[in-house]
């Protein structure tokens, strides 16, 4: 993944923090046509407060000084705002690359032909289940059509290589391989992440992510088919099993990773929307930049962090810990074991996890109703339902 | 973000080569990151001495004199041609015609 010369450890120049960050992700807005009930972002209603769209254009301009080379759009749906091709345009102009996620519900021929034409600009459409059935009971019902047709356009116009994002659950480990064959089939690229207890996906989390053994299985896949598949670096505490995993293996908040979120507010790592991870705002004097470089959070996440009970173990500089996010979302503490430690440590201390209050995730835009429910016996519900933080058995 | 070079094959040293147009490279405390826009590749170059090679390719008449200049030693020659061999199968340097 890395041209080597010297023996130099990169994960420790990350750790410590780069001028500016490799995989930013910046989220234009709240608003979402859809309601998946793990949304990372509880987005639903636009933010009066969004960024204008010259302030978009002043955070592209600021990106290009630091040579921030590319940044992930999402949200909500991005496309949903008015001047997202203005943005869009914008970006590819001045030397900021653009990869967005979409639900695909706005992807008409006419887009994905304009899409195919448009260099440095990449394409990620969310499918959470290879069938209908299965990725309709998390993102809604007609979503799984929506995602196939926008697939289907996106094909049909030239574009090679886009990316079929999926959200690895309980639900879906076992569809692996037919994820695999919808991608195959639309000359796509497969992208498998990890769910975490983010935003809304904090209510389902218990339920949704995988058992124990099915992370085993995930685990054996990738070595089977790593070459090819991406992702996102999120699932490398499964290098615990034995072999790395390709990618940076290293939790990179604040240190190579971080968000802009709709309304500018910078946190360091998109999967952490809370006023713990919260580093400050591109609107203040400074700018992102400043953010970026000096903000107390961000200094402090540089530092070396104590391991914890992580220390003694033998996978330690695979796994490192693990996810923030997810430790601090479960309620576990942050210099010690992920809830899914592939040992099992993390069973173990959400089992004895101390308090009955978790973190909630903030800003949230949800709709005070999902839309698209057609009535309380939609399977979503069982879901929505379910906020107790239940052990994951 | 991860770059899987296709093969890692024998690099001539004695061609030219250069910087391909489509890449940008920020200097970080470890080397350098250089991205690929038209692939949207991004490679780490782990040392300060391989970026300032990459960034003085196009400047020699072939990439063993761009590694003299750099300061590449002779022993050391075998790992840096290996790494322009990856740098070459993700298309992030390319073959210039000679001098
Ligand atoms: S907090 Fe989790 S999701 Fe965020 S960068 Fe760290 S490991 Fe990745
Ligand atoms: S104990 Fe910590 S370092 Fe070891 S596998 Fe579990 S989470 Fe990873």
């Amino acid at each position: 993944m890395s041209v080597a010369v010297a023996p130099a450890r990169l994960v420790d120049h990350f750790e410590a923090g780069l001028d500016a960050p490799i995989c930013l992700t910046w989220e234009l807005t709240y608003a979402c046509n859809l309601a998946c009930v793990h949304c990372l972002s509880s987005s639903g209603r636009r933010d009066p407060r969004e960024l204008s769209t010259e302030e978009c254009k002043s955070i592209i301009d600021e990106l290009q000084r630091m040579q921030v080379f590319y940044v992930n759009i999402g949200g909500g749906e991005p496309t949903v705002r008015r001047d997202f091709w203005e943005v869009l345009d914008y970006a590819t102009a001045h030397d900021v690359g653009v990869k967005f996620s979409t639900n695909g519900s706005r992807i008409t021929p006419a887009i994905a032909e304009r899409l195919a034409a448009a260099d440095y600009v990449d394409v990620q459409i969310s499918l959470d289940g290879a069938s209908a059935e299965v990725n309709d009971r998390v993102r809604g019902a007609g979503s799984y059509a929506t995602a196939i047709r926008a697939m289907e356009r996106m094909h049909a116009s030239g574009f090679r290589g886009f990316k079929v994002s999926v959200v690895m659950t309980r639900e879906n480990v076992s569809q692996l391989d037919a994820f695999k064959a919808i991608a195959d089939r639309f000359e796509a690229q497969l992208r498998i992440t990890r769910l975490r207890p983010s935003g809304r996906g904090a209510d389902v989390w218990a339920e949704l992510h995988p058992t124990q053994q099915q992370q085993g299985e995930l685990y054996q896949w990738l070595l089977a088919h790593g070459e090819g598949v991406l992702t996102g670096d999120s699932l490398f505490h499964l290098s615990a099993y034995g072999q790395s995993l390709p990618g940076l293996n290293l939790c990179g908040a604040g240190r190579v990773v971080c968000l802009i979120d709709p309304v500018g507010d910078v946190y360091a790592c998109p999967f952490a929307i809370h006023d713990a991870f919260l580093a400050g705002n591109v609107r203040a004097p400074g700018g992102f930049a400043k953010v970026w470089r000096e903000s107390e959070l961000f200094t402090q996440l540089r530092r070396p962090q104590s391991p914890g009970v992580c220390g003694s173990c033998t996978h330690y500089d695979s796994c490192r810990g693990g996810c923030m996010a997810a430790k601090f979302f479960t309620g576990l503490p942050l210099d010690g074991p992920d809830p899914e430690c592939v040992l099992g440590h993390g069973e173990h201390a959400l089992a004895v996890r101390h308090g009955s209050t978790l973190p909630r995730p903030q800003a949230d835009h949800s709709r005070r109703r999902p839309p698209d429910r057609a009535c309380d016996e939609d399977p979503v519900t069982v879901f929505l339902r379910v906020s107790a933080p239940s052990r994951a058995s | 973000m991860t770059v899987t070079p296709h093969a890692v094959e024998a690099f001539d040293l004695d061609a030219a080569w250069a910087l391909a147009p489509q890449v940008a490279i920020r200097p970080e405390p470890f080397g350098a990151l250089a991205y690929h826009f038209g692939t949207r590749r991004l490679s780490f170059l782990k040392t300060p001495t391989l970026r300032s090679l990459v960034e003085s390719l196009a400047a020699y008449p072939s990439g063993r004199a761009a590694c003299l200049a750099v300061g590449i030693a002779s022993e050391e020659l075998p790992q840096y041609a290996r790494s322009l061999s990856v740098l070459a199968g993700t298309s992030m340097i390319i073959r210039r015609e000679t001098p």
